[in-house]
């Protein structure tokens, strides 16, 4: 099959963490991974970012596929359930609206900036050395670390996963893949009824 | 009798690895909710069986 423009966004997902490793505000950039999933989505009412555009899928597809770091093994039964999977999903965004709750206190001036990226929402790395000021506030950075955070641990998850599981293991349990389903799902019965 | 690729749609999440490898593009992902695969087309080569993430498309004998 003949490889198409967007079979190379691995390139950008890898490009990402590689970035941020050297300056924490290339973190933002994340944020299309957010955006462009949810906008087509909401606007063309179908999964193409999951289907096509998704690096980080290709990622552990190429990882996990073509570099032989998975065992191909089934996910166990309970992972793929729909508990699980909204029950992620929920768990996902509490923390990820906790994280914007903390950039909102540097920006209000109430906590000062913590130069750190946590990892698995819990173990707090020292990430200093990709901090080299910035020219607004400090909620700016903030932000980028805490937006990396989220990026740097749906990674190790992901990365665990396909090893353990089958390569795009993460996709099963990916909140924005299960959000963006949801998202189609609802658009969809709008439409029948 | 032969085999084709059949999606349990309930438990598909709608992640596309299966069309990706499908030698006959024989699957779509309509209105992102889940895998649907034309029978017409299925060979039941299995590709998709393997690389389904959530190891929820089977194949099965139908009759001819």
């Amino acid at each position: 099959m003949k490889k198409k423009w967007y079979d190379h966004l691995w390139i950008f997902s890898l490009t990402y963490l590689i970035l941020g490793f050297l300056n924490i505000l290339f973190a933002w950039l994340g944020l299309i991974c957010f955006v462009v999933p949810l906008m087509i989505s909401i606007g063309h009412g179908n999964k193409a970012y999951c289907n096509k555009y998704c690096g980080r899928g290709q990622l552990f597809s190429l990882l996990g596929g073509r570099f032989g770091l998975s065992r191909k093994h089934d996910m166990p039964k309970w992972m793929k359930s729909k508990y699980f999977r909204y029950g992620f999903l929920i768990f996902f965004f509490t923390m990820f609206f906790m994280m914007l709750w903390n950039t909102y206190l540097v920006f209000a001036g109430e906590r000062t900036l913590a130069q750190k990226v946590t990892l698995l929402w819990t173990f707090k790395l020292p990430w200093h050395w990709a901090y080299h000021g910035t020219l607004v506030s400090d909620g700016v950075a903030q932000f980028a670390f805490g937006f990396y955070s989220v990026m740097l641990t749906s990674t190790v998850l992901g990365f665990v996963t396909m090893i353990l599981f089958k390569p795009r293991s993460w996709c099963v349990y990916c909140p924005m893949g299960t959000m963006t389903q949801l998202i189609c799902k609802a658009k969809h019965k709008e439409v029948k009824s | 009798m032969k085999r084709k690729a059949k999606v349990k749609k309930e438990q598909c999440v709608a992640c596309g690895c299966c069309v990706k490898v499908c030698p006959r593009a024989a699957i779509t992902v309509p209105m992102g909710i889940c895998a649907v695969i034309d029978e017409q087309l299925c060979v039941g080569c299995g590709k998709c069986v393997k690389e389904c993430p959530a190891s929820i498309i089977e194949l099965r004998e139908v009759q001819e």
